[in-house]
């Protein structure tokens, strides 16, 4: 009895001793390449990370201080400027919408039990993957040699994105669905198109809204940076003011708090509907 | 009469909830047809430009070797792309074009072009065009006075163009585009002795070495530079990353209700965290590169920063949800505030924690593409500046490969060490 006893305290010490060393070991491993990983960035910088800390406040400084010297003239940027910020917000809204939308019929197309041609399933979770990997400003910049500048490349380039990142969702979302209804209107003879919209649209809606609307918050970060490359909207404005060099400081100001306060309302309101929409739903789910 | 009554109410109740059903298409479909007009989709047509897409469709699967005469001095020279690095040695040249005192060039299919004391081009079913450039002109002559739309001339000026190939002939100049399918050079350069060998001739020279540095020191499309900034990319995304994480651990403590009582900090460290995420990556970018310049560290430090707001927004809210009767258990042993940390809290979190941040990993080497070609680092930084020559589309649409297979990459990588770390850590327990 003992025996056995002092052999698993033995064999379980010995365990322990072996996890803990391979824990270390992958420890020290991680922390290397972090440290490796930092040392090859800093030297592939054009500038070193030592030398450029010191600094990291002056444009910053440069900026603030250049607003404020001009505040007065601030209130008449906003004016300026809102009109690039409603076509940000447009090229984000417009390209979530379409990107939703398209997601939302490939998604039954990729769903296993809601498939109408099995045999379509893989490509069209292929296409979702290639899709979602590539990023916005690819296919933008490529588009801007083909259009032209613009908002018109920056939505479809986002758009194309949201179908990737949306698609996987919902699909995953419709995994979930109760195939009762369907079965239902399967049985009153509904097509497949009737099956969907009246049968599983209802069910996941909330979440479908839900996820939508938080690649909207992401969308819209994607279309300042795309302007910023050239597609418009108030990240263009952004580089002019910021490459027109001396005395313009003041207006990129303008731009960074036009473009941080519509991130964060945007990001609010959101927060507020998902909240509703989540709790909305667990509230129903009681009471039923 | 009451069920009159009721028959009414359940009707305008459905009627209403019809109105209501056709809100959301119409609200949709309205916001659309508003798109459309500030967006001038219709005019989209107008903007298209024509050439361009031609240019990248033929650029991204064919390539044009370019074989020209001044007509001054007589020198050949024949370079693919027209590009000095794919220039032909003097005196050497592909089988196609014969050198000599006329230089015979073979565009295949019947189609022939000849640089001598004229310049001809036989065209089956067409003719001879012969031209003399001198200093008054180019003096053409065509085998008809009715020309088709695929021959351009003017006093100083022939411009034709065939299924074969391209021939424009100036007082100075004559020069000849021969269009092949695939990506020239990919391989090896025309100064590399392994150009032209076939995959066979290649293993029975044996040099894997040699073969190997040829290839990666190939001076058209710098593969040993494309492949140091793919690294370079994803770095960015692992330093950013995980830089993140660590910073926003205690961070997260910070802002946790059950770890710090103390309302006013707590408040600091949210406020911390939603300015972090607001500011946004973009701007974050913008400032760091005045101070650090273009480079990894740049798009490193500003993925650090946005996502530090993220991850601490994050990690407090998980650290909100632990298990206080787990920390108990660990205190009710003796163990020492850090010890209760290390064994009551951190395993608890770990997963979220693990999942969250392999998530954003993948996330981020798309976000560190789209930095680098802000900033000036990685393969964002190469397909910019490949986009910006408007003309180097196969190396374009290489990157684009690149990029889409290094995505995919990264997401299967965190995916499966997700599984990995995630089952592993719930066996232990």
């Amino acid at each position: 009895m003992t025996d056995t006893r002092i052999e698993i305290q033995a064999n379980y010490l010995a365990a322990m001793r072996q996890k803990r060393l391979l824990s270390g070991i992958l420890l020290i491993v991680f922390v290397s390449l972090l440290l490796a990983g930092f040392q090859t960035a800093n030297a592939r910088n054009a500038g070193g990370f030592w030398q450029g800390l010191p600094n990291i406040l002056d444009f910053p400084a440069d900026v603030v201080g250049e607003a404020w010297d001009r505040k007065h003239l601030l209130p008449g940027y906003f004016a300026k400027y809102a009109r690039s910020l409603i076509e940000t917000v447009n090229i984000a809204a417009a390209a979530t919408l379409v990107g939703a939308l398209m997601a939302l019929g490939l998604s039954l197309l990729a769903t296993r039990r809601l498939a109408p041609a099995v045999r379509l399933i893989g490509p069209i979770r292929r296409l979702l993957d290639i899709l979602r990997a590539i990023p916005e400003i690819v296919v933008a910049l490529v588009l801007i040699f083909l259009l032209g500048g613009g908002p018109v490349p920056a939505m479809i380039a986002i758009a194309l994105h949201t179908i990737g990142a949306l698609g996987k969702l919902f699909s995953e979302v419709n995994e979930n669905a109760s195939l009762k209804p369907v079965e239902g209107l399967a049985s009153v003879g509904a097509n497949w198109m009737q099956r969907m919209c009246l049968g599983v649209i209802p069910q996941v809606a909330p979440n479908y809204l839900s996820y939508a609307l938080l690649r909207f918050e992401i969308n819209i970060r994607a279309s300042a940076i795309l302007g910023f490359v050239g597609a418009g909207g108030i990240g263009y404005d952004l580089r002019n003011t910021m490459s027109w060099g001396q005395g313009k400081f003041d207006e990129a100001a303008a731009i960074f708090l036009l473009l941080f306060a519509t991130i964060i309302v945007v990001d609010q309101i959101s927060s507020v509907v998902r909240n509703h929409l989540a709790f909305g739903r667990q509230e129903r789910a009681l009471t039923s | 009469m009451k069920s009159d009554m009721l028959e009414y109410q359940v009707a305008s109740y459905l009627l209403r909830k019809r109105i209501k059903a056709m809100m959301v298409p119409a609200a949709i479909i309205g916001y659309l047809v508003y798109v459309f007009f500030t967006f001038d989709i219709a005019g989209l047509r107008e903007r298209v430009s024509i050439p361009n897409v031609k240019v990248l469709l033929s650029d991204v699967y064919s390539y044009k070797t370019h074989v020209a005469r001044n007509n001054r001095s007589g020198d050949i020279e024949i370079a693919i792309e027209g590009e000095r690095k794919g220039r032909y040695p003097a005196g050497k040249s592909p089988e196609w074009v014969v050198l000599g005192d006329e230089t015979v060039i073979d565009l295949g299919n019947g189609h022939v072009v000849v640089f001598g004391q004229q310049i001809t081009y036989d065209i089956p079913n067409f003719g001879r065009i012969a031209a003399r450039p001198d200093k008054d002109g180019i003096n053409a002559v065509f085998p008809t006075d009715n020309l088709p739309g695929w021959i351009n001339v003017s006093k100083n000026r022939l411009a034709i163009k065939t299924d074969a190939g391209r021939l424009t002939v100036t007082r100075n100049r004559a020069e000849v585009f021969r269009y092949f399918a695939g990506w020239e050079l990919f391989f090896f350069t025309l100064d590399s002795p392994y150009h032209g060998m076939s995959p066979k001739q290649l293993v029975a020279t044996g040099d894997y070495g040699d073969i190997l540095r040829a290839f990666w020191d190939n001076k058209m499309w710098r593969h040993g530079d494309v492949a140091w900034a793919l690294l370079e990319t994803v770095l960015m995304a692992f330093l950013g990353t995980f830089g993140a994480a660590i910073i926003a651990l205690p961070l997260g403590f910070l802002a946790a209700k059950n770890f710090t009582p103390l309302g006013a900090l707590r408040f600091a460290a949210r406020r911390v965290f939603d300015f972090l995420r607001g500011v946004d990556g973009l701007i974050w970018t913008i400032v760091l590169s005045r101070a650090f310049g273009p480079g990894p560290l740049t798009g490193s430090l500003a993925i650090l920063l946005t996502d530090t707001g993220t991850f601490g927004k994050i990690f407090s809210e998980a650290l909100e949800n632990v298990e206080a009767k787990q920390i108990e258990g660990v205190t009710s042993t003796g163990a020492k505030p850090l010890q209760r940390y290390r064994f009551g809290v951190i395993p608890q979190i770990t997963p979220v924690l693990l999942s969250q941040i392999l998530y954003y990993l993948e996330s981020n080497t798309r976000s560190a593409t789209i930095i680098g070609a802000i900033t000036g680092g990685g393969i964002g930084l190469l397909l910019t500046q490949a986009i910006i020559t408007q003309k180097d589309w196969e190396e374009v649409s290489y990157y684009i490969v690149l990029i889409i297979l290094m995505v995919m990459a990264m997401d299967t990588f965190s995916g499966w060490l997700r599984a990995k770390l995630i089952k592993g850590d719930s066996a232990d327990y």
